[in-house]
């Protein structure tokens, strides 16, 4: 209430004839109106803060302000008024959650979510609506595939492209068959068919794919068979307490030093320090990596530790990159959100400077990004370069 | 699949089945013998695991926290049975349902506050960090073969506390007829006090000695649960000796489907589970 003065010019027109009550406007007047008059953009926020994600959904949220915070608490000259929703990953109840956030809160943009079945749910209730939708992390192909629009955009990955890099890596390292291993279910698959394409490409031969019911933790079986197996790599996708459990089986069941391990970025981020030394080694692609040592990671680095008192991890950087893209979109209409069109040209023509590095989006609005190759160094996910140069999405399906 | 690997994967499935007894068995006692549908399982495998980890974070030894926290759990049971499963008896099997659902969010949150949301390693004690080379590049770790002996040994006594002891024949008089049992003079309370504890305790065991092969991790408790019910229900209700079968059967199922028809691994379980209550309704070895 104290920051009248931020009123821009169009919504002090609008709301020049219920000015005597913009006092009162939060408790006395329906949301909906309040805001209008303090010409605030409404930003939704769905993301999970209970449940197994609710640290990504933390992260992806620090980041998204403080990209909001760097650029004086407005974008396109607006101020930013939360809304928030706690999706509690859970797909069954997505579409009743986003409709919460777009016809009782009406929003001007949904910022979401973690989970790729929630994303799915998601996406079926905005694309009806057309409210701008940006994606901070699921990685779920169909979003920017076959069920892709014009109001979706995502700042985060496609799971396809978390390892398609690896083919060229493996092939590099000399490796000419492969066995692919992950749970089965849809990331899970959309992650092995990108390696599967890229291992191919070049000339190299997946001899076996590999799966185990999600969320399943018992891989005695399946390392046993890898033994037998014998390949010249291995490559996994697993996450969370998943992958820690399946690096220290790998590790256990003598495979380590024997076939080496690769994988998505998501089988050694943020389980490092639960492992001990069975992640040593294990080299990853992924859209971020430690030790970037460029100017933009650093001091997005030291800005997250300062503000937050963490460290930023890849969902932090993602949070903050939908912060970036919404800023570029608002910038390009100055503010005037209602000009939908005008705001989805401003994204799709951005470059954001991202501490991952400089990306753009590709036709269906997923980054066209730099694939990093990691390597496990102690407790840390070292980058030992970029793995495949701007790695666009093939958006197969994707009409729009 | 050579002869070598098939014995290997034999192995594994016995391994894997001894674990599930293992997790199993605190289930089949308090829904197999006390007849509680207690969902809350999972959550005591859960505060097993956390304690197992921050404890042996604390004393720097796995078996030193494993000691210290049985007794933490012996007492979290009896405090849960004296407040609030003892009201639930004489009401229908709906309210302990309700009951215990509420308890695994009551453990989640409290997990939450407590230990945050991370993932968490607990390393395998130093004696037992060693791998069996079995062949020229698959090694078997010695801490999974110590775990199958330590099932083995728990199952042995569970079988002698129930079938051959007096004790264990109260509890078996207490499930059958609770009334003529507390007329003979016979303390059933305190014995189902004793025998709820006893099932939190195995639950929350199983947890810690499970705890370096399986990561610490929140909901870890409801990836048990249902397996835990499996076990119980293939079994038949009530029996040890059912539930160690039930346990073998699984874990051998599930090893081979994964490697001969990964396509429907994840059905496989419950495929067996139809199966065999087509064939015998009330379990393997369940009473009529």
């Amino acid at each position: 209430m104290q920051k009248k003065s931020n009123y821009d010019r169009r919504g002090f027109l609008l709301g020049s004839s219920a000015l005597a009550g913009a006092t009162a406007a939060g408790t006395l007047l329906p949301a909906g109106i309040a805001s209008a008059q303090q010409g605030k953009i409404k930003v939704g926020l769905m993301l999970p803060s209970t449940g197994t994600f609710a640290q990504l959904g933390l992260a992806i949220t620090n980041g998204f302000k403080l990209a909001v915070e760097e650029r004086g608490g407005k974008l396109g000259g607006r101020e930013i008024e939360y809304f928030t929703v706690d999706d509690e990953s859970n797909p069954a109840k997505a579409p009743e959650n986003v409709s919460k956030l777009v016809q009782r809160d009406k929003v001007d943009v949904v910022i979401g979510t973690v989970h790729s079945g929630v994303v799915m749910g998601m996406a079926k209730v905005l694309k009806e609506s057309g409210t701008l939708w940006i994606n901070p992390n699921g990685g779920a192909g169909a979003m920017t595939g076959a069920a892709c629009a014009p109001n979706f955009f995502r700042t985060s990955f496609s799971n396809w492209q978390t390892t398609h890099a690896l083919g060229k890596v493996l092939k590099a390292k000399g490796h000419k068959t492969a066995v692919f291993i992950t749970w089965k279910y849809a990331a899970g698959e959309e992650m092995m068919e990108g390696f599967k394409e890229g291992f191919e490409k070049e000339g190299g031969k997946l001899v076996k794919e590999l799966y185990t019911p999600f969320p399943q933790v018992e891989f005695q079986a399946l390392l046993t068979e890898i033994a037998s197996i014998k390949p010249d790599a291995v490559v996994a996708f697993f996450a969370g307490g998943g992958a820690a459990k399946f690096l220290k089986d790998y590790q256990a069941a003598g495979l380590k030093g024997k076939i080496p391990l690769y994988g998505s970025g998501f089988l050694t981020d943020g389980v490092l320090d639960a492992v001990g030394d069975a992640g040593e080694g294990v080299e990853t692609t992924l859209h971020y990596a430690d030790g970037l040592d460029t100017k933009k990671d650093k001091a997005f680095r030291l800005a997250y530790a300062k503000t937050f008192k963490l460290q930023p991890d890849v969902y932090a950087v993602q949070g903050y990159d939908a912060g970036q893209l919404l800023a570029a979109g608002l910038e390009a209409v100055k503010g005037n959100v209602a000009d939908k069109a005008g705001v989805i040209k401003g994204m799709e023509a951005a470059k954001i400077d991202s501490p991952r590095g400089v990306w753009t989006l590709s036709k269906a609005h997923n980054p066209v990004q730099d694939m990093y190759l990691r390597k496990v160094v102690g407790k840390e996910n070292k980058t030992m370069g970029v793995a495949w140069k701007a790695l666009a999405d093939p958006a197969r399906g994707c009409k729009a | 699949m050579d002869l070598a690997f098939f014995l290997i994967q034999l192995l594994n499935g016995l391994q894997y089945g001894l674990l599930l007894f293992l997790v199993a068995s605190g289930l089949t006692l308090v829904f197999g013998i006390m007849g509680i549908i207690n969902l809350a399982h999972g959550s005591f495998y859960m505060v097993g695991a956390y304690l197992a980890w921050s404890l042996a974070g604390m004393t720097g030894n796995l078996a030193t926290a494993i000691l210290l926290a049985i007794p933490l759990t012996v007492i979290l049971g009896m405090a849960l049975e004296r407040l609030l499963f003892r009201h639930l008896y004489s009401r229908d099997h709906l309210y302990q349902v309700l009951l215990t659902y509420g308890l695994i969010l009551v453990f989640e949150e409290l997990r939450s506050l407590i230990w945050g949301d991370d993932v968490h390693g607990v390393a395998v004690p130093a004696l037992l960090n060693a791998s069996i080379p079995l062949t020229e590049n698959l090694s078997y770790p010695v801490y999974r073969l110590a775990i199958s002996g330590v099932c083995l040994l728990l199952a042995f006594a569970l079988y002698v506390l129930i079938q051959k002891t007096r004790l264990g024949m109260m509890i078996r008089a207490g499930a059958s007829n609770r009334d003529m049992v507390q007329s003979l003079g016979i303390d059933i309370k305190l014995i189902y006090t004793l025998v709820f504890a006893m099932g939190v305790a195995l639950a929350a065991f199983a947890g810690m000695i499970n705890a370096p092969l399986s990561s610490v991790t929140p909901n870890m408790g409801s990836h048990v649960l249902i397996i835990c019910f499996v076990v119980v229900v293939i079994g038949g209700i009530g029996s040890v000796k059912g539930a160690m079968a039930a346990s073998l059967m699984i874990g051998l199922a599930e090893t081979f489907g994964q490697v001969l028809v990964p396509e429907v691994a994840g059905m496989i379980v419950y495929v067996l589970m139809a199966m065999v209550l087509v064939w015998r309704p009330e379990g393997l070895f369940g009473r009529h």
